[in-house]
């Protein structure tokens, strides 16, 4: 009798181990085991990313529908080149789209917002958004500002 | 000059010799596959041991850091309205670092010193040398299935610490000083990697489950058989496996987080 309720003592330990284990993998880590289906890949040229990271969020109209998988820099034109992968199941993305570095808040993180825009197609695997808007700078912007009213 | 050379040397050769005997003890209990109907009981009473009652403090003590973190972190972070952050800088830092250590310590200091302190006794009163007479391996039925246990708890151990962490800290955080709950878990979910953040902490407890319970099982199988010896076993258990848990912790970080 008293070996059972050792091993039953042992046995919901381990359980609750586990438990955890499962937490911290869904509720901490955000890992959805549903999302295996890897999402499409399309590209964009940016003249400066500014702060953006790997694993940063695409959105369109501030809903997230992808994130940020690669940033190297495109040896022929000198610009930034973007990889983004969205999920399937927003398909609606159109060829003419534009895609904008903005940020969250004063001086939050950096996402990428896409404006979807009118055309017929569109984006599949491999497409590159051609209408880029680069990441506002607060350095140039001061420059700029203080360079208006010197000219003033 | 010539005498504190020779101390020099004999505390090394002494020092070294430990390190062996503490290594061939390791490879024999490790190496001992037990008969699973002598040994499967045996774990598991052990498990209940080190591990289904170490629960409490974890549970006490994690509860407690992740509400103290949520505090802390709240008060500098609101400061620049952003608050919200709360929920990443309490997940990353139980995470990646305070579970396993703090896990690890806690365990060292309930686990590790009780292992030290029973196989010291059984040495003293001569129990293992008994055990030998009658043609049972001491290590195979004493030290293995301790050590066994060990290593498999902590882990555990670690992870119920994390997640009773955070959810101290959601406590605080959220229900008592009103964080919106949305951000603090998207966040928490936006910073924290699996793979980068969870899997490396749970390899640093096995790290330190393996740490702690082989120096506790060595220093209680090879402490000099007398009250003293066995005060003085178990004090070198709880400060070793501390102090190899604070230098094991810089190392596997730096190895895992900081690119060297």
């Amino acid at each position: 009798m008293r070996m059972r309720t050792i091993e039953l003592g042992v046995g919901a330990f381990i359980l609750a181990g586990f438990l955890a284990l499962m937490v911290l993998m869904i509720n901490v880590s955000g890992l959805s085991l549903s999302s295996n289906d890897e999402g499409y890949k399309i590209y964009a040229r940016f003249e400066n990313i500014g702060g953006l990271t790997v694993r940063s969020k695409v959105t369109i109209s501030g809903v997230a529908v992808g994130k940020v998988t690669d940033i190297s820099i495109d040896p022929d034109a000198i610009k930034a080149l973007v990889e983004m992968e969205i999920e399937p199941k927003y398909d609606y993305l159109t060829l003419d789209s534009s895609a904008s570095i903005l940020t969250a808040g004063l001086l939050g993180e950096k996402y990428i917002g896409i404006t979807v825009g009118a055309d017929e197609e569109m984006m599949a695997e491999g497409d590159e958004i051609e209408d880029t808007q680069s990441a506002l700078v607060l350095e140039e912007l001061i420059g700029k500002f203080l360079f208006n009213k010197v000219s003033e | 000059m010539i005498d504190q050379l020779q101390a020099l040397g004999f505390t090394g050769m002494n020092k070294l010799a430990a390190l062996g005997r503490s290594l061939i003890m390791l490879f024999h209990s490790i190496c001992a596959v037990p008969n699973p109907r002598v040994g499967i009981p045996l774990l598991v009473k052990q498990l209940h041991f080190v591990g289904v009652l170490s629960l409490i403090i974890i549970v006490v003590s994690g509860l407690f850091i992740g509400m103290v973190l949520s505090l802390q972190g709240y008060t500098i972070l609101v400061d620049y309205g952003s608050e919200q952050a709360v929920g990443q800088m309490v997940a990353l830092s139980l995470v990646r670092e305070l579970s396993p250590v703090v896990a690890g310590l806690l365990f060292a200091g309930r686990a590790g010193s009780a292992l030290t302190a029973e196989i010291g006794l059984m040495k003293a009163t001569e129990q293992l040398s008994s055990m030998e007479m009658i043609g049972v391996d001491p290590l195979r039925r004493i030290v293995a299935p301790r050590f066994w246990a060990g290593f498999i708890s902590l882990p555990l151990l670690t992870m119920i610490f994390s997640v009773v962490g955070v959810w101290g800290a959601l406590l605080v955080g959220v229900d008592w000083l009103g964080i919106y709950e949305g951000s603090f878990w998207a966040n928490m979910q936006a910073a924290v990697d699996f793979r980068t953040d969870v899997l490396n902490g749970i390899i640093k407890a096995i790290v330190f489950g393996f740490i702690v319970t082989w120096i506790a099982v060595f220093q209680g199988y090879d402490c000099i058989p007398t009250s003293e010896g066995i005060s003085q076993a178990t004090t070198k258990t709880v400060v070793y496996s501390s102090l190899a848990i604070l230098g094991m912790d810089f190392l596997l970080t730096a190895l895992m987080f900081g690119d060297l």
